[in-house]
């Protein structure tokens, strides 16, 4: 019960200010009143967390964990999308979402730093896995951002090429968007005989780290299907542009690279980052599926967890991995946004 | 057309009869292992898996599809940016990682997979179909208005005929993500086509995981160019195309 789980007195402040939080922002209205609920809400939630978690663990052995249950996380979320709402109302700049989001990432490292979580068993796995899963992070950050990098080195050229060359676009496209379909299980299987034959094969590719299994499959999967939202953004965003830019261009006397450069592919951008936006947020949710083949990163936590059914050991994989491709979108959309230099009609 | 019955038939043939190719997969497969995963029939495997699909992404299209419909009603206008930045919000987070996190709640087997695919699948439906909603041509509307359609006929059958196209992309994608993901609902013992993977992967026997991955690649191939098709026609069937 709720009266049992913390000193009484916390009970009644946290308890009030979620529902005072909830009772300010669920109604629809102003925006800034459901920010505020909702912060107000978060408090209480955190303050019940905080207080419920070191008063169960009171007397109780070494080896006792305490969760929060499905209600609290329910909660958590409502709260979230509430706060999410309220700030997607107010229509903050592109500058100024980019304060928040610091602003938001400040105070959960504060949370996280300050120990204030650390009865909950999800940091207790924490604690005891640190190294390991500092190496998970930079592994999924490796993965994903990496094959980010190789699909745009790949796909920029590839999608410039199709813009200039309609048969290209046309044998090109379909295969991308082929690939795109086959699941991701099957095509981090498929990777691994045919990477495992070539490092087989090729001495040289084995040196370079090239196996049938581990970090190499994962990245070719990942970079192979982010292609065609790289390709087919980059198409979209160079035959948007404007043919009265180009016109003038022309008319300046810019040759065909310089048009490529200082108009096309500016003009681009947006799009093109709109592109990259969707393979990011893509891959670090397509990462974890790398922990089946031994690539690492949070993966490896999510199915070892599934394996030993150690919800904490799930959780500890799988929330960073949506804290990563929430803030990876955010950053994405702010970055989108920048770079317009159209101003977009308003609706 | 040729190409599309070859691909009928090498999945069929994939899933009735695995045994004929035998001597195709044999070089993958490790010394003196099996080649042809037999622990349980293909062709059960297969079935439950696009059952579980099924199941989960029509449940998630009524859903959506009701959903939608409410928010484009002037009653439901007020909700309407909520349900986007749900969706947008939704649709970061990692299929893998809503099929994890079911698993506490709902424990192992079709149960947190169907949740999962279930969750997952209503995001692009429910954006599709608000899209295909709101942006219907004002002059129909008015029409449809005009020679006197009550609220309920104009939704059945005006509105819903001609969003029909815009909603069937969204389910479309929800599918092909929910073939995808349930294929990692194996290693939460749910009974899909990922069992045969997985047990390849876990037995290092490339040989199941081609066949496993074969398998599911065709149907998501097929099943994707089924519903483009099937698009096309109803675009083309209320003039939008």
């Amino acid at each position: 019960m709720l009266w049992d789980c913390a000193p009484t007195s916390s009970v009644i402040a946290g308890g009030l200010a979620l529902g005072a939080g909830l009772a300010l922002g669920i109604p629809a209205g102003a925006p800034l009143r459901r920010l505020g609920g909702s912060l107000l809400g978060l408090a209480g939630l955190i303050l019940l967390l905080v207080q419920g978690a070191s008063a169960q663990l009171e007397g109780a052995g070494d080896l006792a964990r305490v969760s929060p249950a499905a209600g609290a996380w329910c909660l958590l979320l409502v709260l979230m999308l509430l706060m999410a709402d309220a700030l997607s109302q107010l229509r903050p700049g592109p500058r100024a979402r980019a304060g928040l989001l610091a602003l938001l990432l400040a105070a959960l490292a504060g949370l996280l730093w300050s120990g204030v979580l650390s009865d909950l068993s999800v940091m207790q796995e924490f604690a005891s896995r640190k190294a390991a899963f500092r190496t998970a992070a930079l592994r999924h950050v490796a993965l994903a951002f990496g094959s980010l990098g190789a699909a745009a080195l790949i796909g920029f050229p590839l999608g410039i090429l199709c813009h200039r060359n309609a048969s290209l676009r046309g044998a090109t496209l379909p295969v991308l968007s082929f690939l795109q379909t086959i699941p991701s299980l099957a095509m981090f299987g498929i990777m691994i005989p045919i990477l495992g034959w070539i490092a087989a094969t090729y001495p040289a590719a084995q040196a370079l780290g090239i196996a049938g299994i581990g970090f190499a499959p994962a990245f070719l999967a990942l970079v192979l299907y982010s292609l065609l939202p790289v390709v087919a953004n980059t198409v979209t965003g160079l035959a948007a542009t404007p043919p009265a830019a180009i016109e003038a261009a022309r008319g300046m006397g810019m040759t065909g690279m310089q048009r490529l450069w200082k108009v096309e592919l500016p003009l681009a951008m947006p799009v093109i980052l709109a592109g990259l936006r969707i393979v990011l947020v893509q891959n670090i949710g397509l990462a974890v599926i790398a922990g089946l083949i031994g690539g690492g990163g949070f993966g490896s936590f999510v199915f070892q967890g599934l394996n030993q059914t150690a919800t904490d050991l799930i959780l500890l994989g799988a929330l960073p991995t949506v804290v990563m491709a929430l803030v990876a979108a955010i950053v994405m959309d702010i970055l989108v946004d920048l770079t317009r230099r159209i101003p977009e009609r308003q609706p | 057309m040729i190409l599309r019955a070859a691909l009928i038939a090498l999945l069929l043939a994939l899933v009735l009869r695995p045994e004929v190719f035998t001597p195709l997969f044999a070089p993958f497969a490790p010394e003196n292992g099996p080649v042809i995963y037999t622990r349980s029939s293909l062709l059960s495997l297969s079935l439950s898996h696009l059952g579980l699909v099924a199941a989960a992404s029509l449940a998630a299209t009524v859903v959506a599809v009701t959903l939608a419909i409410l928010v484009t009603r002037p009653a439901g206008e007020a909700f309407r940016p909520l349900s986007r930045t749900i969706t947008n919000v939704g649709q970061t987070f990692p299929p893998v990682a809503v099929l994890a996190l079911a698993v506490p709640a709902l424990g192992f087997g079709a149960g947190p997979t169907l949740v999962a695919l279930f969750l997952y699948g209503l995001l692009p439906i429910f954006e599709n179909a608000m899209t295909g909603l709101s942006t219907l041509p004002a002059s129909t509307m008015e029409a449809a208005r005009g020679i006197g359609l009550d609220r309920w006929q104009r939704l059945w059958r005006v509105e819903l005929p001609l969003a029909m196209p815009v909603i069937l992309g969204g389910f479309r994608l929800s599918v092909v993500i929910a073939l995808g993901t349930a294929t990692i609902g194996s290693t939460v013992a749910a009974r899909t086509l990922g069992e045969v993977i997985i047990a390849g992967l876990l037995t290092s026997n490339t040989a199941f995981v081609l066949q496993g991955g074969l398998i599911v690649g065709l149907f998501a191939v097929l099943i994707h160019d089924a519903l483009v098709q099937l698009e096309k026609y109803l675009a083309r069937r209320s003039g939008r195309g």
